[in-house]
Formats: C-alpha cells, sequence, structure tokens
C-alpha cells in the first residue's frame, strides 16, 4: 500500500464524526475611516504612505528620494521618466541589483498595512522581494477593513501567485530588536491615489 | 539524556539570564496582549478559527484528495510520506534529480521535526537555513528553541561571536542592525546561487489547491522566487477548506506569534513559474495516530504561532531546550507524548497547569487539560517512576483514611516541631531553597472540636 | 439552608487559622456552617501527578462527607476546582455531579450566593493580591488578561470592602507563582524561580501583605520569604476579610 493509501486509511478510521463550518461573521469596525487606519498602521508596520494627486507627484518624489537608487523599475508606464519599465524579466537573477520597484497593487487593508498583489501586477515574482526598495501605487477607495472584507474580495479569482505585503522586510530575531531590511527592501512606500 | 526537570535546573544556574530570558518573551506576549485586545471580535476570531479547525479534522482525508487533485490541476506535484524518513528521501531525490548539492530552506518545524538537515548532511548535501533566526542557531549547531524566535535564548554578543567566527565580522560587534545586514548579504548570495529551495507551509487551501507560506524577513520568498525547483513540506493538518478561511486565520496568526497585525509577507502559491517547478510533500509523520486520540486529537488544530510558549512561565524560566524536543514549550508537551511516549514522559509534568496557554491559544486548543490528561495516561502505561508510584499510592491510603489521616498528621507536625531536620534537609527539594510552614500546635478539626463542636 | 465547610488538607493540618477565619466569617455573616468531621482531601495531589485512577476511595469519602448539604463552601480555588472536574463515583454518579454544582469557592461564595455588599473588617495595611490560577483561570474568580473581555474580579471586590486596606498595583496580575502541587518539588528550580519573581513584583510595589484565595500558593511563597527572611507576609483572603 502506498503512503498515501495508508495515510488516507489511517484518517478515514481515526477522524471524528463530522462536524459542520461555522458561517463566518463580518465584524463591525470601530475605526470608520479606512483610509486613515491604513496610513497609521502602515506607518506602526515600518512603512509610510504618502498622498499624492497623479504620477507627477510621484515622479517628483522618486527624484527626490531615490535619485541615487542604481536601477529603477517599474510596470507604470507613466513612469518611464524616471524607471526602466517592462512587463516580464524571465531571470530573476538579474534584478538583483534594482534599488526601488513602483509596481501597482489590487487593493489595501486597513487593518494591518498590508497590500495584496498578484503575479499578473508583477514583471518576475521574486521583484518585491529582491528590490531594495520597494513602492506601491494603491487607490483610496480599495482599502477594505479587515482580512475578511480582503478574502470576500479576492474571492476565487485566479492567479499563479498572490502576495499580502505589509511593510518592508524586517526581523527582530536578534533579541527582540526591529530591523528593517532583513532578506527583502528596506523600506517601503505607498503612495496613495 | 537529561529530562525537562534536569535541563531546566541547569538553565536556572544563570539568575540573570532566566530573567533576561522570561522578560524578553514576557514582552512579546505584552505585545500580543496588546493587538488581540484591540479587536472587539477576538473571542469571536478565536471561535470561529477553532470551529473551521474541528471541521477540517472530521474530514481530513476528503479535504487532503480536494487538495492534492486541486494542486495537480495548478500544476503542482504532489508527493505523500508517511513519516520523517520517507520525507526525508523525497527530498533528497529531488535534490539528485537537480543535481543539486545545495539548497536554500526556510522555516518549517515540520524539518526539524523530520531531523531533515541531519540527513541532508549525511548524503552531502548543504543546507543553508534562511531564517536569521535560524541561521543563528544552525551556525551554533543547535536547534532552535522556539518555534517562531529560533534564537530567543541567544544574546547579541554572542551571535555577534557567531558571526565573527563564520561570516567574518569584526569581533565583539554586536549590533543587531549590523549584524542583521551581515547576514542579508551573507545569505543573499545564497538566494542567488540555490537551484532548490525548501519553504513550510502555514495553510493548504483544499478548495484551490494553493498554500500560503508566512514570513516577516521575505526569506521564504527569496528562495522559491529565485530557485528553479520550490519543495514545500507539509504536515496533514495545515488543511483548511477554503480561501475566504484565511480571513480569519491570517488576522490572529502574527497578532498571537509577534503582535503585529500580520506578517509582513502572506504569499500564495498557486501555480509554478513557467518552466519551474513546485513539489509539495504531504507529511503524516504520526498525525493519523494522534486524530485516534480523542482526548488529544485537537492539538492537530495548531497553526504554530507559539503565544503558548511566550505566556507559559514554566518556558520562559526554562528555555526551549529544556524540552529536548522540535517544538518546545506548552504546545510540544502533548504533541510530543504521543510520537514517543517514553521518551517525552517528562514533560506533561513540566508545567504547572496554570491554564495561559490555552487562553492564548488563538485556535483553542485546551492545553492544559491536555498536560493534565497526558499525565494519567503516561502513568497508566507505567512510565511514571517506582518512587513516585510508592508515593502516590501511600498518599492515597492515608488520605482515604480519616483516622490514618489524622493521626499522620498529627505525627508529621510532632516530628516537624521536635525534630525540624527530618524534612530540613538537603533532600527534600522543598527545603533547598524554602522553608517549610511552621506546625501548628493543633489542626482545624482539633480547635473544631473544641471550640464549635455542639 | 445547610452549609458544609471543606477545609482543605494541607490547611487543616498547616493553617488552622484560615480555617478558623473561614468559619468566623461566614457565621458572622449569618450562616450556619457545619464541618463534616470524617473529612480528608479531594484527591488533587495524586490526580494531577498522574495518578487519578487511584482516587476513587479519597472520591467516595468526598461524597459520604458532603453529600448532606446545599452548599459545600472551601476556602481554595483548587481544591474546589478538582472537586468541580473531577469528582466522579461508579456507585452514586448522580451524588458526585450534584456535589460538583454545589461546591464554592468562598469568595464565589460571598459574591454569587451571599452577595454581600459590605464587611465589617478592617486590615490597614498595603495588599498584593496573588491571583492562583486555579480559582481565576479555572473558576473565573477573575478576568483573565490573556481575554478580550470585561474585567471583574470577585476577591478583588471583597478586599476594597475592607477598611483601611490598600490594594497594589502588580506588573503581572496573574502570572502563576509556581507552585503547582508536586511541581514544587519535581520542578524544584523552575518552582521556586517563578516564586521569586512573584515576590518582587509583590516587594516591587511596597507590598506589606501577600494575599489570596489558595494557602498552597501562599505556602510556597510564604517558604521563599522566610528564607528571604522578608518582612513580607503572607495572609489568606479569610483572614484579611475576617480581620478586626
Amino acid at each position: 500500500m502506498s503512503s498515501r493509501e495508508k495515510t488516507l486509511e489511517a484518517l478515514k478510521k481515526n477522524q471524528p464524526d463530522q462536524v459542520e463550518l461555522p458561517a463566518i461573521t463580518s465584524y463591525e469596525q470601530s475605526e470608520k475611516d479606512n483610509v486613515l487606519q491604513f496610513k497609521n498602521t502602515l506607518l506602526f508596520i515600518g512603512g509610510q504612505a504618502i498622498e499624492v494627486n497623479g504620477y507627477g507627484d510621484m515622479i517628483t518624489y522618486i527624484k527626490e528620494h531615490f535619485g541615487e537608487a542604481k536601477r529603477i523599475l517599474s510596470t507604470i508606464e507613466a513612469l518611464h521618466p524616471v524607471a526602466e519599465i517592462k512587463a516580464h524579466y524571465p531571470d530573476p537573477h538579474s534584478l538583483e541589483d534594482v534599488g526601488l520597484t513602483i509596481v501597482n497593487a489590487q487593493f489595501g487593508v486597513a487593518e494591518n498595512g498590508a497590500v495584496w498583489i498578484t503575479d499578473d501586477l508583477l514583471p518576475a515574482r521574486a521583484l518585491p522581494f529582491i528590490t531594495e526598495f520597494l513602492a506601491v501605487v494603491l487607490e483610496k477607495k480599495t482599502i477594505v477593513p479587515t482580512m475578511q472584507e480582503a478574502y470576500d474580495r479576492i474571492g476565487i479569482s485566479d492567479y499563479g501567485f498572490g502576495v499580502f505585503i505589509a511593510g518592508p522586510s524586517k526581523t527582530s530575531d536578534i533579541e527582540q530588536s526591529l530591523v528593517l531590511g532583513a532578506h527583502g527592501p528596506k523600506g517601503m512606500t505607498i503612495f496613495l491615489i | 539524556m537529561k529530562n525537562h526537570p534536569e535541563l531546566a535546573e541547569q538553565f536556572n544556574t544563570d539568575e540573570a539570564r532566566v530573567n533576561w530570558h522570561d522578560e524578553t518573551l514576557w514582552w512579546v506576549r505584552t505585545k500580543r496582549d496588546r493587538m488581540s485586545h484591540a479587536l472587539p471580535e477576538w473571542e469571536q476570531l478565536r471561535e470561529s478559527a477553532s470551529q473551521i479547525k474541528n471541521n477540517v479534522l472530521s474530514n481530513l482525508s476528503d479535504y487532503l484528495i480536494q487538495f492534492e487533485s486541486n494542486a495537480k490541476a495548478n500544476g503542482i506535484i504532489v508527493h505523500w510520506a508517511a513519516d520523517a524518513n520517507e520525507h526525508n528521501a523525497i527530498v533528497l531525490s529531488l535534490l539528485r534529480q537537480q543535481g543539486a548539492t545545495q539548497m536554500v530552506k526556510s522555516k518549517s518545524m515540520l524539518t526539524e521535526e523530520c531531523h531533515l538537515n541531519e540527513y541532508l548532511e549525511q548524503n552531502n548535501i548543504d543546507v543553508v537555513d534562511s531564517d536569521l533566526g535560524e541561521r543563528v542557531v544552525q551556525l551554533a549547531k543547535e536547534p532552535p528553541s522556539h518555534i517562531v524566535l529560533p534564537c530567543i535564548h541567544k544574546k547579541k554578543e554572542e551571535i555577534g561571536e557567531l558571526f565573527h567566527e563564520h561570516l567574518g565580522t569584526p569581533k565583539g560587534n554586536a549590533d543587531p542592525q549590523f549584524l542583521t545586514h551581515a547576514a542579508r548579504l551573507h545569505l543573499r548570495e545564497k538566494f542567488l546561487t540555490r537551484k532548490v529551495a525548501l519553504t513550510g507551509v502555514n495553510f493548504a487551501i483544499a478548495d484551490t489547491g494553493e498554500f500560503v507560506v508566512c514570513t516577516n524577513e521575505g526569506n521564504a520568498d527569496m528562495g522559491a522566487h529565485l530557485a528553479d525547483v520550490h519543495i514545500a513540506s507539509m504536515g496533514i493538518e495545515k488543511i483548511i477548506p477554503q480561501r475566504k478561511h484565511l480571513g480569519v486565520f491570517l488576522r490572529i496568526l502574527a497578532r498571537s506569534a509577534t503582535g503585529q497585525p500580520v506578517t509582513t509577507y502572506s504569499s500564495h502559491f498557486k501555480k509554478p513559474r513557467e518552466g519551474k517547478a513546485i513539489h509539495i510533500i504531504l507529511v503524516d509523520n504520526g498525525r493519523s495516530i494522534h486524530l485516534g486520540r480523542p482526548d488529544f486529537r485537537n492539538a492537530l488544530k495548531c497553526i504554530r504561532c507559539g503565544a503558548c510558549m511566550n505566556t507559559c512561565p514554566v518556558y520562559r524560566r526554562s528555555g526551549g531546550h529544556s524540552y529536548h524536543t522540535a517544538i518546545a514549550g506548552p504546545i510540544g508537551s502533548i504533541l510530543a507524548p504521543n510520537l514517543d511516549m517514553k521518551k517525552y514522559a517528562d514533560l506533561p509534568f513540566a508545567s504547572t497547569l496554570c491554564g495561559s496557554c490555552s487562553n492564548v491559544c488563538p485556535v483553542k486548543i485546551d492545553i492544559h487539560d491536555q498536560l493534565f490528561k497526558w499525565r494519567q495516561v503516561i502513568v497508566k502505561e507505567g512510565y511514571a517512576t517506582s518512587g513516585k508510584k510508592v508515593g502516590m499510592k501511600v498518599m492515597n491510603s492515608v488520605l482515604s483514611h480519616p483516622s490514618l489521616y489524622r493521626t499522620s498528621g498529627k505525627i508529621g507536625r510532632w516530628i516537624m516541631n521536635h525534630f525540624p531536620s527530618v524534612v530540613n534537609n538537603k533532600l527534600n527539594p522543598w527545603f533547598r531553597q524554602r522553608e517549610m510552614p511552621e506546625p501548628p500546635k493543633e489542626s482545624f478539626r482539633e480547635w473544631y472540636q473544641k471550640n464549635k463542636k455542639r | 439552608m445547610k452549609v458544609a465547610l471543606f477545609i482543605p488538607c494541607y490547611v487543616d493540618q498547616f493553617y488552622p487559622q484560615v480555617g478558623i477565619a473561614t468559619l468566623e466569617l461566614l457565621t458572622k455573616l449569618g450562616v450556619e456552617v457545619t464541618y463534616p468531621l470524617q473529612q480528608t482531601c479531594c484527591g488533587q495531589p495524586m490526580a494531577n501527578s498522574g495518578f487519578a485512577h487511584l482516587t476513587p476511595n479519597c472520591d467516595s469519602l468526598f461524597i459520604k462527607n458532603f453529600s448532606d448539604f446545599d452548599y459545600i463552601v472551601c476556602p481554595s480555588g483548587s481544591c474546589t476546582l478538582h472537586i468541580k472536574e473531577h469528582l466522579h463515583d461508579e456507585i452514586r454518579p448522580d451524588e458526585a455531579l450534584s456535589i460538583r454544582k454545589k461546591i464554592y469557592e468562598l469568595t464565589e461564595f460571598l459574591t454569587d450566593i451571599l452577595k454581600v455588599k459590605n464587611l465589617t473588617a478592617s486590615f490597614p495595611h498595603k495588599v498584593g493580591l496573588h491571583q492562583s490560577c486555579h480559582g481565576q483561570r479555572g473558576l473565573h474568580l477573575s478576568q483573565m488578561t490573556e481575554l478580550t473581555a470585561p474585567p471583574f474580579s470577585k476577591p478583588e471586590r471583597l478586599l476594597r470592602m475592607v477598611d483601611g486596606l490598600q490594594l497594589i498595583e502588580l506588573d503581572r496580575k496573574d502570572e502563576c507563582c509556581g507552585f503547582g502541587g508536586t511541581f514544587c518539588v519535581t520542578e524544584e528550580a523552575v518552582s521556586v524561580k517563578m516564586g521569586k519573581d512573584r515576590i518582587t513584583d509583590h516587594t516591587k510595589h511596597e507590598a506589606e501583605f501577600i494575599t489570596g484565595g489558595d494557602m498552597s500558593c501562599l505556602m510556597h511563597l510564604e517558604g521563599i520569604l522566610r528564607r528571604q527572611h522578608s518582612h513580607v507576609r503572607v495572609k489568606h483572603i479569610a483572614e484579611i476579610l475576617n480581620a478586626q
């Protein structure tokens, strides 16, 4: 008998009587201002949100803060004055020297400052991790209160890879001292439009 | 091998260090409280999570079949491993297929449970743990002492020393920021050169055939997206029915674990990249047996947040290594006896049954009740020490016979009054660091008979 | 109302003053209390050590002693919890079940059954309250810091009725003291360390007395305090609620 059959047989024999799945309730949120909560939470987790009026503002900001970056990549056409625009990088190892990446996110989550990004928005899955700094363009109206609404929004949509990103990469493994930029981005900026 | 009391005593020889360990973990507990108390629906979320997991356990075989077929349809290759050996052999064969002699790995308690690293090293595979804490303990040739905070027992100076020795950082530099940056550079080279990456699995969704990996560092993603082959090792109990259930679990996992609103990365792997491969290994290793123990099965609901360790007053003062098993603390103490009751007979006794663990558990495992129940099983199976057996029988017969009880009490108090050295000596573990109570002249009953009895 | 007093074995033998205070306090509140003379122990020391299978004799003795009463009051959360959760008898299952429902820890009885609103007690000292785990997490005598739920505390509410008593705040409101039954000797190192840390929390906040609902925890803390030659003393909550 294969391990698969052995395991499944043992489970069938040992599992308890069927227990029903609970209904997933939505909870009323005390904080009604999703955008404000998103901004505050993002700050708390080491990121920052910047309200912009359009791509012009973003370009100015990027020039001002990331002028020194070796390589700036984006998938957003309008950012071509400051970024290399490409839809696909077949070899992610070539992204090792990227200083800043700017991508779109589907939506944000107020309670934890996370943004949801699927691989159709990414020129390579590795990019938001390997880049030294990450910037994300997020429409304010897309921000949902909690992860429950977030999954309502994702629904049964298809993707190859999807990720919630909440702030910069971090670790507290050494004596619980928080350090930003463990393996991934050292900083995360969200352009709210 | 030393047992928990002996290892704990060893840990307690350096009291300042125990204080530091206790306070560091208590701080994590405090952060967890701040997060959980800020959500009015917290207790309902725990209840939902618990019920979802109860449903999973009652239907595990079907959910696994469903997951397998959906994952396959997504292009993920599914393997089944009955035990640790089979799991390790599958990983090795996948490495050999690639002609790889090196692998980068992110955190997976399952691979600790299976002792994968040792196995691969014996087979000449170079494994690098990429989680910072795991890398630290790997360099120190130690197991992790905590499932979420693997090197929480190490001081930064010790880590500085390790990095000096292995990564060539300047001697005496113990700045966490500096050391983390050194590890980043050291591990980035590994990520860029390894063809095979192994990750754990936090949740696998039966309905969609995808799985979710949560990290703060981004090391699982760095490994997986840069390698040709991604191997994901998963305990079979990690299944959840539908994607929307993540809306419950991802709200409680990081809040319980570290007091963060969510982990930095919650990565959903559904399909491999073009031309690349994802393998998932579904590991039983005693879980199906555990499921057959009605009193203990709901320990399989565990989502490995580590909150029970952070809150456990014993864990904080005995250190993770005193549990001599891959998963330490309260949850480890109810999981381990399922695998080897004799070897881990001491663990269910390494608790005061204070119950704090059950209260913080985000999936409402009745941890302290299970500790109590494991004690009964372990004694019945004959794993109690013989001295304890005799002592308990004597105690029971005294306490079952009122007159014998009264006489013994009287004699006992008389001896303590007249010959205190009988109890006040080094052989009495109570007396080593505590005074014995001062025996009164009369018992309550004697007083009552004199003063109140009508 | 027929009320029986259940005095745990170690209180009977080592802390008769706690039994006396409990009896006097209840009498003062107008309750007629009987102390069944053949009582010994609840059986917890065996059960918590994994020897629950040895306790049927203890259990049937308990039932024999206490089944005739409307209420059983005990100045120990731990022993009360043990009876509530584990008392059983194969010959008289219903009587066992009925006892499990009518046994009350002292502060619980004062709060929920007698509905005490005020006390004539005076204890002009700084007092720290040690929440014993079995009373708190087992019997829910107080809210637990782990939960997201409104705070309450039955023992604290009663202590606030005592004249002159000043309740101190603790850094860790409900951390275990490390007594844990046989744990206190089988895991001596950790047990003592836990006790020392609890004491530090109280002394740091200038407690003169440490009180609580379980003499077992207090006995452990007292043992450490005396070894440290500390001036801080322990007192069972019954003694304070009965203090003049």
